[in-house]
């Protein structure tokens, strides 16, 4: 579904990705691990599209067509789709209308999709305004429920949330990611950041992969990298020059 | 239901054009209606009990007592929009009476249409006696095709009394060579509201205005909210301004302006003469193409008690809200278009439902030529 060949990404004249190579293919979900600043939301974001991210070495291609230099839109279009850790704020755009025009084409039940994540009384609220952390994360989870993307790329899903919404968001994104499904049947994929490991439990994940200064330094089995993240911490990883 | 309003002597797209300044000629949705073409009354005549709406003329010639409310608010000899007014031997204009206790659920319609190369001069008085509630559509419109350009100068004087509510909204839609000078005054008395909404969406080469409400009793409230789009060559020189008096009176000020190369000058004043008072002004600018936004608000407190503030902002559109938009699939037009709509999406505390309506119908029209 989506390979990345020797990605080099610069924010402004800096370089903060280096040489970044993964794959990952239908159906699987993939985490990745990291300390604070190490890159990871900076991946997300140039996987997306957001132009303040250039690629300036490399490839992303998805589906076998190249998308390197793809606008989001298009992106999005093609079935990426992205679940932000820090969205902007839309003063006056109401959460409701924003959905209308995300769902122009589909037949979605809006309020009803908005009850099941308890974001129906948020309908007629300015975007992010004035939203704590788990409702920022469940006006998300919403959109992409309509977006209904094959590639989903998760942002700390989990942070901010308290323990009875991390089930609610959990099971959620199981479901877009047809965890429910059987693995045979199961087409899309994803790609997850966590910190915490919680989303685990509901993701059922199949690699994870472990950055440090904008590279992917290590790859394995995910529950046991948070195992020895958890009791090592990312000291040994920062000294680490294998990927 | 009151009878449709033929213009014969109009053509569809002036017809169109009044229709877009929130005037509906089928009076499907309005209870009365004052129309004045160029200096002819055409119509005025309302069908909702206790509520009249009359020709100057006809108002004064009705009611001796109105002389008491004709230029108490406004001095005549305030510039010389007000002086040329006073000076017309023939005032023009309309008088709207909500008696005591009555009220219009269906608002009142009030057109001044420009068709010719001249000046169009209007006085208008608005009362709403005790108890009753008020709501008029203002839609002021110039023909599609007016000469060399013409002007409007328009002379309002609104006077809330006790526990009454009057909303106006006033709906511009002029063109590039037509000047704007509206003069108006508002006195509210206790437990009076006062909702004074203004939009203008299309050219116009220049509005001039400053209305003032003066909060005289207890608890009364006044809310301004201007929501404008300069485009170049329009110069928009726009405030409002409520003066405090009455213990626990209240007042907003709220513009949305964008310019797509014109000028806006959005100017604001509270005045806090009295403890328990409050007020908020608050003007937030888009420039979407190079143009000028000038946002000068003032708040003015003199004893304590009064709680005043304002907020002003002038930006450019963010690019990462356009993004955001953009990874949900929107086009990079579509995206600048829903947060432009998101921005001028005002909602009025108080307001109709159908003149909320016609406001959001304003900016979709603005919405569907891309703002």
């Amino acid at each position: 579904m989506l390979q990345i060949n020797n990605l080099h990404v610069n924010i402004g004249d800096k370089e903060v990705l280096h040489d970044i190579n993964l794959h990952i293919d239908d159906g699987e979900t993939h985490v990745l691990l990291g300390p604070n600043g190490s890159g990871k939301t900076t991946l997300l974001m140039t996987l997306m599209g957001f132009s303040n991210y250039s690629v300036t070495k490399g490839t992303i291609t998805y589906n076998g067509e190249d998308v390197t230099n793809m606008h989001a839109n298009e992106r999005a279009k093609r079935g990426i789709g992205m679940l932000f850790q820090r969205p902007p704020t839309i003063s006056g755009l109401k959460l409701g209308k924003m959905l209308a025009a995300i769902s122009r084409t589909k037949q979605e039940n809006i309020p009803e999709l908005a009850k099941s994540v308890h974001m129906d009384k948020f309908l007629e609220r300015d975007i992010n305004k004035g939203f704590s952390g788990g409702e920022i994360k469940r006006s998300e989870v919403l959109q992409l429920m309509i977006q209904n993307p094959d590639f989903v790329m998760l942002d700390e899903p989990e942070s901010g949330v308290d323990l009875e919404n991390i089930s609610l968001i959990g099971t959620t994104i199981g479901s877009l990611l047809e965890k429910d499904k059987h693995l045979a049947n199961r087409k899309k994929s994803g790609l997850v950041i966590t910190h915490t490991g919680y989303i685990l439990d509901y993701l059922d994940a199949d690699k994870g992969h472990v950055m440090c200064d904008g590279q992917i330094r290590c790859h394995g089995n995910p529950r046991e990298i948070l195992k020895d993240i958890k009791q090592r911490g990312y000291k040994e990883c920062l000294e680490c020059r294998h990927a | 239901m009151p009878s449709r309003i033929t213009t014969p002597e109009l053509s569809k797209v002036d017809q169109a054009r009044l229709a877009q300044s929130g005037i509906d000629l089928s009076m499907k949705n309005r209870c009365g209606s004052f129309l004045q073409m160029d200096q002819d009354v055409v119509h005025a005549e309302c069908s909702q009990e206790e509520i009249e709406v009359l020709s100057y003329a006809k108002a004064f010639e009705k009611y001796a007592w109105l002389k008491d409310y004709n230029w108490k608010i406004v001095s005549p000899d305030k510039d010389e929009v007000t002086k040329y007014v006073a000076a017309q031997k023939d005032p023009k204009g309309y008088v709207i009476i909500a008696h005591k206790g009555s009220s219009n659920i269906l608002p009142i319609q009030a057109c001044l249409y420009l068709g010719k190369d001249q000046i169009q001069h209007v006085h208008n008085i608005i009362i709403a006696e005790e108890g009753a509630e008020l709501h008029i559509i203002s839609g002021c419109t110039s023909g599609a095709h007016v000469g060399k350009g013409g002007a409007h100068y328009g002379i309002s004087e609104f006077y809330v009394k006790k526990n009454a509510k009057i909303s106006f909204t006033m709906i511009h839609n002029w063109s590039e060579n037509i000047e704007v000078y509206p003069r108006s005054a508002s006195v509210v008395e206790e437990n009076g509201v006062f909702l004074s909404n203004y939009v203008c969406m299309q050219p116009v080469k220049k509005v001039q205005m400053y209305p003032t409400a003066t909060l005289k009793g207890a608890n009364s409230v006044a809310r301004f909210s201007s929501i404008v789009i300069a485009t170049p060559g329009s110069l928009m020189d726009l405030g409002s301004r409520a003066i405090l008096e009455g213990v626990g009176a209240s007042a907003e000020l709220i513009t949305r302006a964008i310019t797509k190369g014109g000028t806006i000058i959005s100017r604001g004043h509270i005045n806090g003469k009295t403890a328990g008072t409050r007020g908020h002004l608050e003007c937030k600018g888009l420039i979407l193409k190079d143009g000028v936004i000038y946002a000068i608000p003032e708040i003015e407190g003199s004893v304590v008690g009064t709680e005043l503030s304002h907020e002003a902002a002038v930006g450019k559109l963010a690019k990462d809200e356009i993004e955001y938009l953009m990874s949900r699939g929107l086009d990079e037009d579509e995206a600048t278009a829903t947060i432009i709509r998101g921005f001028l999406d005002v909602k009025i505390n108080g307001l109709p439902e159908a003149l909320q309506k016609q406001i959001d119908t304003s900016i979709d029209e603005a919405e569907k030529s891309g703002f």
